[in-house]
């Protein structure tokens, strides 16, 4: 206590110090009293810490010590050595990021210290407007079609009649392509206004009977069809209900009807590349309206061979060599073939497009002579589209939904490289 | 004297199947009804009575029913429902009565459960009733040819005489072979190859039809059996010349046919156009030629005076209810769909829309228009009018009231009033410009201000 009184609030710290060094020894029997011992009195951290006064650091443990005791507390000074570097200028100068028209007026560029350029970013956004991907594959199609010297039809016209689209073209009455499931008929305009009379009576009976009264300005032979018919009554207001067209040929048909009403005949060649529609359930490769692809060629004595040899030299200004035929049916053509070309990525034979050879009974009604043959054939163009493009949904291509992004990023369209 | 067993039963229910399904037009054209001959006696009628008068149990059914009730019966069965109205609104039904009045069937609906087909059955009874006399012979006699194999005695059957309600008889099946004359030369001019008759003769084999050759007039006379009603003319035999061939071993030449490659007009200053406008920084959009009538009016603002648009009979959906009578509509849903794109956003379209006309044979006509349209923080108005500027230039078209093109200030439901113009080409309106309408935008969800130009391409064009 009296330790206490003298030494204030040192006097636990102390003691402690004390006992442990054995400086002092306590003695219990005396009632708690302090007793000097005879160790000698050398206080080892005073002289540490006189010693680090000094700048003199004791060893690491002991520094620890009195660390520990937060008499020695450890201060960080960092210290700079400075000096004039390389590019020391009096005045500050910016990076120029471009050489700009003030530096070469005034020939500051020579002076000017130049930003390094990021080559592993992107540049800017060119900007550019851009055609539409379908479209530029149509390009390429119109443009080997006429390289092969073919002429475009005039396609312009979706609404058509059921004559022209299914009659003329000696598709029966009761087909199952007519019904309301896989046709858009309309109902304004409902029917059609006029059909070209005479040729309407022919097609009846070549439809009725088989045959009719051949003949024209080009067959002068009349030479009969001699065909067995739908034998079956054929209704004019049937024929008169307007559609949407379901397939270009029905506009070739009319090119064909025309052609046959020259008074001497020319061979032609003919393409169309347009919108056709079709009331079908829509799925991930369908929608309600595509575009399709027709090429024929009309002159006398065309065999199966022309027609192929065509189609192997269309293909082929496509890219795709290996062309194969194999039998099929298309209600105007006969014989009918369907087109294959082998496809290297897998492994097979995949189907390219339709073709056939148009049956008398839609040519000789026109007015064509017996040895004239037409050859034709077709494919879509949204599928080799979205082969070429590698787009598997339809509605990725065609229609509002289109990522406008996808048509600024499509590249060139190469068919063949 | 035929022999069922399970899969000659299920073939030759599904055979009628698919036949009732193709050519006999979903039993619209033709109906087929086989029944178990020993349950029933013969002479059959085929007769017309009021639906009440007709009582029956139909197939699988135990009690007897009238005609009315079997149609309401049927109204919810999946299979059948589809074929009641092709009777239902006449006031007599058919139906077919053996000797002893038990009805065998009322076609096109449903036989009756008396003379039903088990396996047990021996003797079978074909019916065919139809609406198309040519289709039921052909539909009877390819079941007939084809079942036939099964018969005790395999292809025979036994005809019967139909006496029609105007004393006229008939034996069926016809069941007859028909002939079809092709010239050789015809033929070898189809396929392509230098034939001898005999060696199309062999190949016809192949395709199980037989033929002679006439030396006098170098032609093959060729029997069609009756399973053969796609055989019309001399061109169908060359076909299965041509397939007995091989199409692929023809050999293949290029037509010598000489032309000249030609454009069409519209198409080609259509084309040059879009690369015009694509140039000048629009993005070229393609969009659907069908829409709804709401797209075209109530959401433009605009009134139909029935005399613009085409409209379809049969629509799946409402997208489709008629043929777009111009462009903004798609180049709107377009605009909508591309809203996250970086602004501004110009898009274009050169493409046909349809409309009613009544100078041509159709009622109907495509007409070109071009379509632009600019989105951003501001509507580009000045944009889309530069836009016009620069396509007037590109067709060599200036700007002057008499001779060329020309703006006037016009109202639109679809614009802005006070920003929406009308072109004039020499003096004819041949189309709009403009700053759309927040409303038009607010219908069509695009939350930033637009402006956009719709013009006819036919006189500006001269095409």
């Amino acid at each position: 206590d009296e330790i206490e009184k003298l030494a204030g609030a040192m006097a636990k710290v102390g003691l402690s110090q004390c006992m442990q060094s054995k400086w002092l020894r306590i003695d219990k029997d005396q009632g708690g009293k302090y007793f000097r011992t005879d160790t000698a009195v050398s206080d080892a951290v005073q002289q540490q810490l006189s010693a680090v006064v000094k700048g003199d650091f004791p060893p690491k443990p002991e520094l620890e010590k009195l660390k520990r005791r937060k008499l020695v507390q450890a201060a960080n000074y960092k210290t700079y050595s400075v000096a004039k570097g390389p590019d020391y200028a009096p005045q500050r100068a910016k990076a120029a990021t471009d050489i700009t028209q003030e530096m070469m007026l005034d020939g500051s560029w020579k002076s000017a210290r130049f930003k390094p350029y990021n080559f592993a970013a992107l540049g800017q956004d060119a900007g550019a407007g851009r055609l539409h991907p379908l479209l530029k594959v149509r390009a390429q199609f119109r443009e080997i079609f006429l390289e092969m010297g073919f002429e475009e039809m005039p396609t312009n016209r979706f609404v058509e009649t059921s004559f022209w689209n299914f009659d003329a073209l000696f598709q029966p009455q009761a087909h199952p392509a007519r019904d309301m499931q896989d046709t858009f008929f309309i109902k304004d305009p409902a029917n059609c206004l006029t059909i070209p009379s005479g040729y309407l009576d022919k097609v009846k009976a070549t439809h009725e009977v088989g045959d009719c009264q051949t003949g024209g300005p080009q067959d002068p032979a009349a030479t009969p069809i001699k065909s067995l018919g739908y034998r079956n009554t054929w209704s004019e207001a049937e024929a008169k209900k307007n559609l949407l067209r379901t397939h270009t040929t029905a506009i070739s048909a009319q090119m064909l009807y025309r052609l046959a009403q020259e008074k001497e005949f020319s061979p032609k060649k003919y393409f169309s590349i347009d919108r056709v529609f079709r009331n079908e359930t829509l799925d991930a490769t369908h929608l309600a309206e595509f575009h399709q692809i027709e090429g024929l060629v009309v002159d006398r004595n065309l065999a199966l061979g022309d027609l192929m040899g065509m189609i192997e030299k269309f293909f082929e200004k496509l890219g795709l060599r290996d062309i194969r035929f194999k039998p099929t049916y298309n209600p105007y053509t006969e014989p009918s073939m369907e087109i294959f070309h082998w496809h290297e990525g897998l492994g097979k034979y995949v189907e390219i497009g339709n073709s056939g050879m148009f049956r008398p009974e839609m040519l000789r009604p026109m007015g064509f002579p017996e040895d004239m043959q037409c050859i034709a054939w077709g494919l879509s163009l949204e599928r080799p589209t979205m082969i070429l493009y590698k787009i598997d949904n339809i509605r990725d291509l065609f229609g509002h939904k289109v990522d406008l992004g996808m048509i600024k990023t499509n590249p060139i369209c190469r068919l063949v490289k | 004297g035929i022999q069922f067993d399970n899969s000659r039963y299920n073939s030759f229910i599904e055979l009628q199947d698919k036949l009732h399904e193709n050519i006999c037009r979903k039993r619209t054209l033709v109906a087929i009804g086989t029944h178990d001959l020993d349950t029933i006696e013969g002479p059959f009628s085929y007769e017309a009575l009021p639906p009440d008068q007709i009582q029956f149990a139909p197939l699988n059914q135990d009690e007897k029913m009238t005609a009315v009730q079997i149609m309401e019966l049927y109204e919810k069965d999946p299979k059948l429902k589809q074929y009641l109205h092709i009777i239902r609104s006449s006031p007599i039904y058919p139906v077919i009565y053996d000797k002893n009045r038990t009805v065998l069937s009322m076609p096109p609906i449903i036989n009756g459960d008396h003379s039903k087909i088990s396996l047990e059955t021996k003797n079978v009874l074909i019916e065919c009733t139809a609406t198309d006399p040519m289709r039921a012979k052909i539909v009877l006699d390819t079941l007939v040819a084809m079942f036939s194999q099964y018969c005790t005695e395999p292809f025979t059957c036994e005809d019967l005489l139909v006496v029609g309600h105007d004393g006229k008889e008939e034996y069926f099946p016809d069941l007859k072979e028909h002939f079809v004359s092709a010239g050789v030369e015809y033929i070898n001019s189809i396929v392509g190859v230098p034939l001898q008759p005999s060696e199309q003769i062999e190949l016809l084999k192949k395709m199980q039809l037989n033929a002679e050759h006439d030396a006098g007039s170098n032609t093959l006379k060729v029997t069609i059996p009756p399973t053969r009603h796609d055989i019309l003319q001399a061109c169908d035999v060359a076909e299965d010349v041509a397939i007995a061939y091989g199409y692929n071993n023809v050999p293949r030449k290029v037509p010598s046919t000489n032309t000249y490659g030609k454009q069409l007009p519209l198409n080609k200053i259509s084309d040059l156009l879009r690369g015009e406008i694509a140039q000048a920084g629009f993005t070229e959009i393609l969009t659907f030629g069908l829409c709804s009538h709401a797209e075209a009016f109530a959401k433009l603002n605009r009134q139909d005076d029935g005399q613009t648009a085409v409209t379809l009979a049969n629509p799946k959906t409402l997208e489709f209810e008629i043929c777009r009578p111009c462009l903004l509509p798609g180049t709107l849903k377009t605009m909508s769909n591309g809203q996250q794109m970086p602004k501004p956003i110009r898009i274009f379209e050169i493409t046909d829309v349809v409309l009613k006309c009544s100078d041509n044979d159709v009622g109907a006509m495509n007409r070109r228009h071009l379509c632009a349209m600019y989105g951003g923080m501001s509507s580009g108005f000045e944009v889309t009018h530069g836009l016009l500027d620069h396509i007037m230039s590109m067709l060599d078209v200036k700007l002057d009231a008499k001779d060329g093109y020309a703006l006037a200030e016009a109202k639109d439901g679809a614009f802005f009033d006070g920003r929406c113009a009308k072109v004039l080409y020499k003096g004819e309106e041949i189309g709009l410009m403009g700053t759309l309408h927040p409303s038009t935008l607010e219908a069509f969800d695009i939350p930033f201000p637009c402006s956009a130009l719709e013009i006819r391409l036919d006189t500006v064009t001269g095409v």
